[in-house]
């Protein structure tokens, strides 16, 4: 993993885990803007993937929100990558609960899970930078060798 | 409880005959105690993993159909996988052979060579252990056998992410409330809850374990299962119920792996989903293999009553 893309997700990681940490009465003091700056760590993170792989990160929006339409960037001709998608999902989804009622008594907590949900992003593209030439590791990942293999070469 | 699913064929793939056989004994004992029939395919092979779906995934296509004409020849038409690897394979065959020539070719030529019927696709169809209990039993059926409830205890139900992965070769899913979701799967949540557990909100039940990292990048699958552990002890859970073996595997191997390494120790209990299930029916821990696990969970369960 390249130098600065390191320092990036670091520094995602290292605010991500001092929210995580944060008393109740620091996390509801401005909750509507934490939850938004979680959703932006997410994006950064995205951003970090899609221009390790030389895209351009969109600045568009699927179903509302500018962090969906990076995860289907990313995904685009690499199904593994939606192995985030469902994260991506639950992150907006925890921003949407504190945003729509941000004196809810579960806020702190709402938070506080956001942010872990957007530190197992962060993990996850971490671990798939690490992998020398942005290869292959997830589970459900394609073929390395898809093109290579013949039919010949099997029968 | 549908009558479906009461005798199934079992394909229990490589990782339940190793690090997994407590899913494997599980599974087995739960079928009993259920009166569902399961018989293992005979002389099955290996579904292709990830290590010969990387090299060719046509070559693992034709492993996976090996096992499904196995099903066919013993005149099953339902196959049950209890392993997310096993089932997201079986899964694959059959998309592939319904829908790409070459992967036809490749399977009728090797199948030939080999000297057993060509599978077609179609003719059998893959379920998860998830579906086989959800389906055979059903939530009503699984609350009248209750000997020892659940009650009390917290669970995350963790999926894993090839259960729902990719979407296009599970075409039942996302068919309504009583389909299983490929964005928020519930089977095991409804299973578990029909059995008196109280399942806890788990925003990372499909989020990637790490388990392909395990070996070559250990650090990184410590630190995916760590932030697993610790999201679901603030979501307030006391048990991780897993229906992966090597997702369960992994979760064990890297709570140990996280408090040496790291010095981050977590208390959260890891279980099959077919052992706490089998507790709530009366069986025994042992039955049910929890003396199998790799993490220690028997006083945590003593403690609860459960398992005797």
């Amino acid at each position: 993993m390249s130098g600065m893309r390191s320092t990036q997700l670091d520094d995602v990681a290292a605010r991500l885990d001092a929210i995580i940490a944060s008393p109740d009465a620091t996390l509801t003091a401005d909750a509507a803007a934490l939850a938004d700056e979680l959703l932006a760590l997410g994006a950064t993170i995205l951003e970090v993937w899609l221009s390790a792989r030389g895209a351009t990160p969109t600045t568009r929006s699927f179903e509302g929100f500018r962090l969906l339409a990076l995860q289907r960037q990313g995904a685009r001709g690499d199904a593994s990558f939606n192995a985030c998608r469902e994260t991506c999902r639950e992150l907006v989804y925890h921003r949407n609960l504190v945003s729509l009622d941000p004196g809810h008594a579960e806020t702190a907590r709402r938070l506080r899970l956001g942010a872990m949900v957007a530190r197992h992003l962060a993990l996850f593209i971490g671990g798939k930078l690490e992998v020398a030439g942005l290869g292959e590791f997830c589970c459900s990942s394609r073929s390395l060798r898809q093109g290579e293999a013949t039919p010949a070469q099997i029968a | 409880m549908s009558g479906k699913y009461q005798k199934v064929a079992y394909y229990p793939g490589c990782a339940l005959e190793g690090t997994g056989h407590a899913y494997n004994r599980s599974t087995k004992e739960l079928g009993k105690a259920l009166g569902l029939e399961i018989t293992e395919l005979d002389n099955w092979n290996c579904c292709g993993a990830m290590e010969v779906k990387n090299v060719d995934p046509k070559l693992q296509t034709y492993l996976s159909a090996r096992n499904l004409s196995i099903a066919q020849d013993m005149g099953f038409d339902t196959v049950m996988a209890p392993c997310n690897g096993c089932y997201h394979n079986l899964k694959k065959a059959e998309y592939d052979l319904a829908n790409d020539t070459g992967s036809r070719e490749v399977n009728s030529r090797l199948s030939a060579k080999a000297g057993h019927n060509t599978y077609e696709a179609g003719k059998v169809t893959t379920i998860h252990a998830l579906d086989w209990i959800k389906d055979a039993i059903g939530e009503e059926g699984l609350r009248a056998r209750v000997k020892n409830s659940l009650k009390g205890l917290k669970v995350a139900n963790y999926y894993g992410c090839m259960y729902t992965r990719p979407r296009h070769i599970f075409p039942e899913k996302d068919k309504g409330p009583s389909s299983e979701s490929t964005l928020k799967p519930h089977f095991m949540d409804d299973l578990l809850a029909a059995a008196g557990a109280e399942n806890v909100e788990y925003p990372l039940k499909t989020a990637c374990c790490g388990g392909a990292h395990t070996l070559s990048d250990s650090d990184t699958s410590t630190k995916l299962v760590l932030n697993l552990l610790t999201t679901a002890e603030a979501c307030g859970a006391d048990v991780i119920a897993t229906e992966c073996p090597t997702c369960h595997t992994g979760l064990e191997m890297h709570q140990m792996r996280a408090e040496k390494v790291f010095g981050r120790k977590t208390t959260v209990k890891i279980l099959y989903f077919t052992q706490l299930l089998g507790m709530a029916l009366g069986l025994s821990a042992r039955k049910v293999g929890v003396h199998e696990n790799l993490s220690e969970s028997a006083a945590f369960l003593r403690a609860r009553g459960l398992g005797r």
